[in-house]
Formats: C-alpha cells, sequence, structure tokens
C-alpha cells in the first residue's frame, strides 16, 4: 500500500463553533447588520424630510414605537461593540515607529478613543443638547 | 524502483546543503540539481545554531589573526592552508548573505555589528540577535526558491551512495511519504547531512542529527576522520540540553560554582576580568574545550551546586541588565524562562556542559573533496580540518557557506570530466539497498528493539567516550559498541507499514549513529594524548611527536574498522602554547 | 521532581488499514516539567513504536512539531504539561491533509511560500567587493519581527478562511511577504503585489487575528496583512484618484 492522504472537511455552515475565537469573530460580523440597518433608517429619515413637514413627522412619532426603542438599543450596544473592537484593532493595523521604537499599541487604540470622546462632544453641542 | 536522472545530488538541505544547491544553480543555469533531505529545509539543524558567524570585517582585525586564533583554538590540528582559504573566504560569504536578506545586527551607522566570542581575539561575530543559524538558514533556503532549476526532494531518507568503477555516482533514497524507493543517478554526489551529535543522551542536537551522512559515505569507502574530537558545549540547560549561546558570555555572563567564585581563573584562564566587561580570549572568552574541562574538574572538586537536574554551575546575567538581555539575547531568555523556570533578568541560570558538534566527519580537503572521486562533503558531517580538535565558536555557520560553496564548485569541476555512467551497474547497486530493506522489513526472530540498543549506546559514550577519557574506559566502549552493531542486525520492526514509518527511520538512524559510534570510540582509543576536546586522564599531555596527525578511520563491514593517520598540514604557524590568561602567562 | 501519569488521547490514522481516523489512549508517567512532545516520545519508547509524529529541535525554533493540542494549533515541544490538568487530546493540524498519524503534508503551504517571491529583490545589484548594504538598525527592526517565522504553520490551521478557501495564500507566507517589502534593501514589492494585493492575498484576509493568537514565536501574521491592506488601498488611491496616477 501507499499513500492516501485523509482529507478533513472543515463544515462550510457551522465552522465558527469549533472554536470561541471563531464565535467572538462572528459576532462581530454580525454587529455590522445593526449598524447597516441604523445606516438605512437614516436615509429613510432624510427621505421623509424630503417629502415635507408631515412626513417627516410621521417618522419621528414612529421613532417612538417601544419596538423602535428596542431596536436604537440593540444598535447602539452593537455599535458600541463593533468601534471598541475596532478602535482595540488599529494597533495591530497600523504600527507607528519613532526612533527605533514602536509606539505602545495602547497609546494608538488610545488616541482613537480620545478622537471619539471628542466628535461625540461636538455632535452632542450641535445637536444643542447643552 | 524509478530513477531520477540529475546532475549533482546533494543530501542535506541544510546551511552547507542549500548554500551548495544556490552556488551550482548560480553558476550554471542548465546543471539538474536534486535537494534531497529526510526534514524540510527549514527544520535543519542550522536553525538551532544561536551566536553568530565570524568573519573579518573592522579595520582592527585580520585575516591573519582570524588564522591564529582557529589554529590555535583547534590545538594545532587544523589544516593550515584549509584555514587559511576559510578566513579570506568567509567575509565574502557572509556579505553574499547579507546581500541575500540575512537581518544581521547593525551598527548605527547601518555596517554590519559584531559581538565578542570564546577563543576570539577580535570581535568578529556577526549576528542576527541570537538566532544567528536560524536566520542563515531562512534566508538560504528562501533564497534557494528562485531557482528553478534546484529541484528539492523533501522527506526523502538518503540510504546508499551508488558507487560504480571506483567513483560515486548517485545514492538510493526512500519517500518517507510513500514509502517507495528511488535512485538517483548522478554525475556528482555532495553529502551536507550535518553531525551525529544523538549518539550521546545530552546534547543540543536535534532528533535528526543522527550522522545518516557520515555513516553513507563511511560505509561506501570514505574514511572518517577525527571523530574522537566531540565538542561539549559549556552552557547547555541541565533537563533539556538546550543551548545557552556562547553569546551569553561573549555579552558579559560570568560562570561560577556554589561558592560565587568565577572558577576558570582557576583553570589558565585567568586572571578574573572585572564583571560585565569580558575581556577576549580571557576567563569566560575561553574556548569550549577548556571552559567544558573545567566544569569537570570542579565536579570532582565538589564545587558544583545540587539541582533536581543533576550538578550544574551557574551562569550569571543578571548584570548586563534587562535592555541588553531582551535586545540581544532573547531566545536565551525564553528558553530558561519556559524549560528551566528562571527568569535570567532575575537570577543566575543552572547550567551544564551539554554535546554540541563533531569536530570530525567524512574526510575532505581544501576543495571539499573527499578521497571517493564524484563524492564531495560540507558542513558539520564533513572535516575538512578547519576545526582541528576543538571549534571555535561561530566558525561553524561560515564554514557551511564557505565549503557549501566551495563542494559546489568542485563537483562542477569534477563532472566535466566525468565519463557516462554504466546504468545497469548503477541499479545492481541500488538493488543492494532494496535487498537491505526488505531484509530488514521480513526479519521476525529477533529480539532487539531499536529505543533499547539506543538507549544502551547513549549510556556507553556518555560513560566513556565523555569529557574526560581513559583506555579502560574507551576499551570497554569499543568493545561495547561493537556487540551492539552485532545486536543491531538482529532488530525487529513493530511497524512494517510504508507510510511515514518512523519506527523503521529511527531503527536506519540508529544503525548510522553506531557506524559514527564506532569511529568515535576507536579513534579515541588509539590517540593516546590530550588535545583539544579529546582528553586522557592517563595521557594528560599533547604528543605532536607521534599524534600531530589526524585519525582516519575505514569501514571494513561487520569486522572492526581500520585505523590509519593523515598528517596535519602546517603551513606557518608551529604547535606552541594555548594561552587564554590575556596574555599572563 | 514531580511524577504525574498523564492521559493521551492521540489521533491515528494508517493509511494501509484505515478510511476514517480514530482515537487511541495511552497513559504515561511523565515529570511534571516535560512537554507534550517528551509525553508522545515516551509512548512511542516504551508503549508503541508505531505511533508516528515529526520532532528534532526541542527548542521551537525548527517548526516540525505542529500538532492540535486540546483543539487548539500548538508546538509539542512546547506545550507544558503543568498547564493540562486533565487528559490532552493530540490531533495533526488542521486543514492539512493527514499523511499518517500526526503527520500531515504542508506541499500547499511550501507552494504558496514560493509565489509570494520571499527573497530579496534588486535592480541595481551591488558587487560583493562593495561591502554590505547599509541599514540602520530602525530599519532592521522594520521588519525583522516578520523575519521571525519559523514555517510551523499554525497559523495555517488556526486561519478559518484558509480552512474554507484553499486558494488564500495565507498568513505566514503574506507576513514573509511583508518582511521582505519591508526590508530597505529590498526592491521587490512591485512584483510581490501581483500575488499580495490579489482575492487569493491580503483580500481573502478578513481578520480574525487567530493567526497571530497561536504564533508561536509572535511574528503577528494579522498586523502584517493589514498593514498591507492599508498600502494597497493607497496604491488604488493614488492609482484612480490623483491626477498623473500618483507618478
Amino acid at each position: 500500500m501507499s499513500r492516501k492522504p485523509l482529507i478533513r472537511e472543515v463544515p462550510p455552515t457551522t465552522w465558527y463553533f469549533r472554536h470561541p475565537r471563531y464565535l467572538r469573530y462572528m459576532s462581530r460580523e454580525i454587529t455590522s447588520l445593526f449598524v447597516g440597518a441604523y445606516c438605512v433608517l437614516l436615509v429613510c429619515g432624510l427621505g421623509a424630510l424630503a417629502d415635507g413637514k408631515e412626513s417627516y413627522e410621521a417618522f419621528l412619532l414612529a421613532l417612538q414605537s417601544p419596538l423602535s426603542i428596542a431596536f436604537h438599543v440593540a444598535a447602539f450596544i452593537a455599535a458600541l461593540y463593533h468601534a471598541t473592537t475596532w478602535f482595540n484593532a488599529t494597533q495591530v493595523a497600523m504600527p507607528i515607529q519613532i526612533g527605533e521604537n514602536f509606539v505602545p499599541g495602547s497609546w494608538i487604540s488610545g488616541a482613537h478613543y480620545v478622537v471619539w470622546a471628542l466628535l461625540s462632544v461636538v455632535v452632542i453641542l450641535l445637536a444643542g443638547v447643552f | 524502483m524509478e530513477t531520477i536522472q540529475t546532475d549533482v545530488a546533494i543530501i542535506g538541505a541544510g546551511g552547507a546543503g542549500l548554500r551548495a544547491a544556490i552556488a551550482l544553480a548560480e553558476t550554471d543555469p542548465k546543471l539538474r540539481i536534486a535537494l534531497i533531505s529526510k526534514v524540510y529545509p527549514m527544520r535543519s539543524h542550522t536553525c538551532a545554531a544561536e551566536g553568530g558567524a565570524a568573519g573579518v570585517i573592522k579595520p582592527d582585525d585580520s585575516f591573519d589573526i582570524h588564522f591564529d586564533d582557529t589554529v590555535g583554538g583547534g590545538d594545532w590540528l587544523s589544516d593550515q592552508d584549509c584555514v587559511e582559504y576559510f578566513v579570506h573566504e568567509a567575509p565574502k560569504e557572509l556579505l553574499q548573505l547579507e546581500h541575500w536578506g540575512c537581518p544581521w545586527n547593525r551598527e548605527p551607522d547601518g555596517s554590519v555589528a559584531v559581538r565578542p566570542f570564546g577563543g576570539m581575539k577580535k570581535k568578529r561575530t556577526w549576528f542576527a540577535a541570537d538566532k544567528s543559524g536560524f536566520h542563515i538558514l531562512h534566508t538560504l533556503f528562501q533564497t534557494s526558491l528562485q531557482f528553478d532549476s534546484i529541484k528539492r526532494y523533501d522527506e526523502y531518507f538518503a540510504l546508499d551512495l551508488l558507487v560504480d568503477a571506483g567513483r560515486c555516482q548517485g545514492l538510493t533514497a526512500m519517500d518517507m511519504r510513500s514509502g517507495q524507493l528511488r535512485q538517483f543517478h548522478a554525475r556528482a554526489v555532495i553529502i551536507a547531512g550535518g553531525g551525529a551529535g544523538r549518539m550521546f543522551p545530552f546534547t543540543t542536537n536535534g532528533a535528526i542529527k543522527t550522522g545518516d551522512g557520515m555513516a553513507m559515505a563511511y560505509r561506501a569507502g570514505a574514511p572518517l576522520k577525527d571523530m574522537e574530537f566531540v565538542q561539549y558545549h559549556p552552557t547547555g540547560l541541565p533537563n533539556t540540553g538546550s543551548l545557552l549561546t556562547e553569546a551569553c558570555r561573549g555579552e558579559g555572563g560570568i560562570l561560577v560554582n556554589k561558592h560565587g567564585r568565577r572558577y576558570l581563573q582557576d583553570y589558565g584562564m585567568g586572571p578574573e576580568t572585572p564583571v560585565g566587561q569580558p575581556q577576549l580570549k580571557t576567563m569566560e572568552l575561553g574556548p569550549r574545550d577548556r571552559v567544558s574541562q573545567a566544569y569537570w574538574h570542579e565536579l570532582q572538586k565538589g564545587n558544583t551546586v545540587t539541582t533536581p537536574w543533576g550538578e550544574c554551575v551557574l551562569l550569571d546575567m543578571r548584570h548586563l541588565g534587562t535592555k541588553k538581555i531582551n535586545e540581544r539575547l532573547p531566545l536565551v531568555r525564553e528558553l530558561a524562562e519556559s524549560y528551566l523556570g528562571v527568569d535570567i533578568v532575575k537570577d543566575p541560570v543552572p547550567i551544564r556542559p551539554v554535546v554540541h558538534y563533531m569536530m570530525g566527519g567524512i574526510s575532505t580537503n581544501t576543495q571539499a573533496a573527499t578521497p571517493l572521486p564524484g563524492l564531495f562533503a560540507a558542513g558539520e558531517c564533513a572535516c575538512v580540518s578547519l576545526n582541528g580538535a576543538n571549534r571555535l565558536g561561530s566558525n561553524s555557520l561560515v564554514e557551511l557557506l564557505v565549503f557549501g560553496r566551495r563542494a559546489a564548485l568542485s563537483a562542477i569541476e569534477h563532472i566535466e570530466k566525468t565519463p557516462a555512467a554504466n546504468t545497469a551497474a548503477l541499479e545492481a547497486c541500488a538493488d543492494q539497498t532494496q535487498q537491505r530493506i526488505r531484509a530488514l522489513f521480513s526479519r521476525t526472530a529477533g529480539t532487539e528493539s531499536v529505543a533499547g540498543l539506543r538507549k544502551e549506546m547513549m549510556t556507553t559514550m556518555e560513560e566513556h567516550a565523555g569529557i574526560y577519557r581513559t583506555e579502560a574506559g574507551l576499551q570497554a566502549a569499543v568493545a561495547r559498541i561493537h556487540e551492539l552493531r552485532e545486536r543491531y542486525r538482529r532488530v525487529v520492526l513493530t511497524d512494517r507499514t510504508n507510510v511515514y514509518n518512523t519506527d523503521l527511520f529511527q531503527t536506519l538512524e540508529l544503525g548510522s549513529m553506531l557506524d559514527c559510534a564506532e569511529a568515535v570510540t576507536v579513534g579515541a582509543l588509539a590517540r593516546k594524548e590530550s588535545r583539544g576536546a579529546h582528553q586522557r586522564l592517563d595521557f594528560p599531555e599533547r604528543d605532536d611527536k607521534n599524534f600531530l596527525r589526524h585519525t582516519m578511520v575505514y569501514h571494513q563491514g561487520a569486522d572492526a574498522p581500520r585505523i590509519d593517520y593523515l598528517d596535519v598540514v602546517i603551513t606557518r604557524s608551529q604547535p606552541g602554547i594555548r594561552d587564554y590568561s590575556g596574555g599572563h602567562q | 521532581m514531580k511524577e504525574r501519569l498523564i492521559r493521551l488521547e492521540v489521533f491515528r490514522y494508517n493509511p494501509d488499514t484505515d478510511t476514517e481516523g480514530h482515537y487511541q489512549h495511552y497513559e504515561v508517567s511523565c515529570l511534571e516539567e516535560w512537554v507534550v512532545l517528551d509525553a508522545l516520545n515516551k509512548v512511542k519508547e516504551t508503549l508503541d513504536p508505531t505511533l508516528n509524529f515529526r520532532w528534532s529541535c526541542h527548542m521551537a525554533v525548527c517548526g516540525s512539531c505542529g500538532m492540535m493540542i486540546n483543539g487548539e494549533p500548538r508546538l509539542a515541544c512546547h506545550t507544558f504539561l503543568r498547564n493540562y490538568p486533565g487528559t490532552i487530546r493530540v490531533e495533526p493540524l488542521v486543514h492539512f491533509p493527514v499523511e499518517r498519524d500526526l503527520v500531515t503534508a504542508p506541499d500547499d503551504f511550501m507552494e504558496k511560500l514560493k509565489r509570494v517571491k520571499p527573497w530579496i529583490i534588486r535592480k541595481d545589484k551591488q558587487p560583493i567587493e562593495q561591502g554590505e548594504y547599509r541599514q540602520t538598525p530602525k530599519e532592521l527592526l522594520r521588519f525583522r519581527q516578520y523575519a521571525m517565522c519559523i514555517n510551523c504553520t499554525l497559523c495555517y490551521a488556526a486561519c478559518p478562511e484558509y480552512g474554507l478557501t484553499r486558494h488564500f495564500i495565507g498568513p505566514a507566507a503574506l507576513a514573509l511577504a511583508h518582511r521582505y517589502n519591508q526590508d530597505s534593501r529590498d526592491q521587490g514589492r512591485d512584483e510581490r503585489q501581483e500575488v499580495v494585493a490579489t482575492k487569493e492575498g491580503v483580500w481573502e484576509c478578513t481578520f480574525v487575528g487567530a493567526c497571530s493568537e497561536v504564533c508561536p514565536v509572535h511574528v503577528d501574521p494579522a498586523s502584517a496583512l493589514q498593514q498591507m491592506k492599508i498600502a494597497s488601498s493607497f496604491d488604488w488611491i493614488k492609482e484612480h484618484l490623483l491626477p498623473g496616477g500618483g507618478k
């Protein structure tokens, strides 16, 4: 007898159950569905605004439904998870070398959090909350 | 049996084999090159070399000083024409490697950095942190990928050389994955199969270093030279035998006994130098043979530290500081931490000498040619007589390159004048391999196991062929190895299947090691003097009158081997005193 | 030193007799400080000479002994028994064909490694006589981490992308492409881009990051791949959006 290599196929639809790190990865991928859905919602809002005052007010009213609030909470949590994991990944994707040494990864991620916080403040100010 | 036609067959795809393959491909792109190895090239043991590679590059250094260091370090058993060639070629080869991408450490101005090493009077060891061999191997392997004429036969276990009309004209090998035998018909063969440290139980050598290349040449009639010279590296981890590079001491690490005394000063390597200011060719920067022998004396005096892993001395690197250790010795730190649980930044690490390198090997001349026409050899498996009785740290990585290339050039010269092969004769020769393997597979009556015989061989070598040797011990060793070779003929395979049968490969490797062990022990018994790594308690002095010559051991089948001698080539350095006292003696 | 009875559950496959793999149990007494490889060697020496696996250096530098240990791709010589209180399950690296027992065939990786041209490419070769190419310690540090790859292929066993789409060049080979791209002595990035910046190359990577988590020598292939994606994106912007193709 001679060679007969054993091929072990990877299950194409359930592969991510093989390891917790794959599940973590998939859960992050799923958060982008919520981010996407929220973008669609924003576009709808813009459309309503373009259609006139009545249409926009109906849109705002619809946003206050319990279903809509539940969606917003879920989308907000998903966006937070997506953003933090993304910021934490930036240190891997863009190392910065100053002199001989590389800037510590926490600085790069930290800078993203700082910019995020500043932008949030600007948005809140523009929205006239304060 | 399938036949593969090639121009040059190379056995072994480590540093020397890869360097030879690249030299062949570059010199003549039309050559067909078969690169045969029992492991994938990047698994070869070159990857475990740590400290660096010596070559004259800095303005305060010279070829003459490198020559003198090497010849003196080798206790005048080096062939001086070979050393002369080597020191001149060394920097060219290291620069070539730099051009191929080897990540050598650098000076701030971008030039190559060098570090001090044992037995070297100048700083001339090029290094890539403490993974120099690893980077050399991968640079060579990756560079070799661009040459389509290098046809690799990965995981082919070379078995026998094909010799006809007094010339080596190929080999037989087994495709390890299918178990099928192949014959390679080649116009020249280069062996670059590495050393045989696995004869000993306690070694820095990887599992693959079983002397297959040496044994193959030996069985085919080429002599093994100076096999009794086995180098102990002074600083190995006491449990796994893993190497802690000589660069630990080059960078300033010190060796102390249980009283905290830097004991090397008591063995002709003093006076003591200030801690953290290593002085070349003194104290911890003495040569490996002397430093390992000092351990043995400390052990006799009861000055060693008792650890769960046996008697040790301590290597203290704490004063180097975290930054230097992380920058220059990161692997050493990692090894000590994970395998021994010692952080070298905080504590001294217990170490003991461990078998590291074979100075001996297949006898070659400066052209890397063996006495068997058509057969060339390079690297640790060869004894070109560069290292004499004791190799200096950081000469062997360069030896791979210089003589790997030289073997390739010699092979090209050889094939230009080679007549056509007698194919039928080669096939008849290959049939003998087939019969040998068939016999091994069909043998059922037998009581010997590979693991059992291997253990007995290792114990014998450790007990009688170690750092210090005696007549009685060596006589016992010769008799024992002879007996083991006989019993080896009764080994029975447990596994008789074809695909990746490591039971079979370990059996074949044991056969190779027993052949090498025979050459080591008979050579050591016959050499009634102490020189370099060969130390006899009953003949403590060097005897230039009778033994300034190379031991040549010839295989005689099942009988005891024949020993002959060959004069050492001396050009300009007469045997003298090896002075490692910083000029104080 | 403390001894412990170690229970191993080892994947066996012999093409001569088997159509599927199966598991065999062994019990061996081991020192607590040993690694999984030591336990396997003891099994081979004392219990079962027919068990097959690769190993050599026993110091995590030759890359031979990659295997799945309790479902995680690891080097057996660098996996300490002290961290495994229960039964240890040992299997061949996933995503590679099994030749026998724990021995897999890395042919696909070897072929892909060659495709990224992992060697110095120069347009103007400097003769050896003129000495070394100058390279500052800073320039060396830009690529040295990626030159540490021991080709153990653990990252290929960890990468789900490679498991699903076999045309993916994969983490180690692409990280080595990055190693040469980042080397100040190299001028071959354009040539490598033909393989690297494709759907078989970095764009097949979805940044799971498993490769970097399992790498025994901290090469961080995920970092290399993301950097190459960013650089390739800039190439595209320069070519398509800047006047004159950014030339």
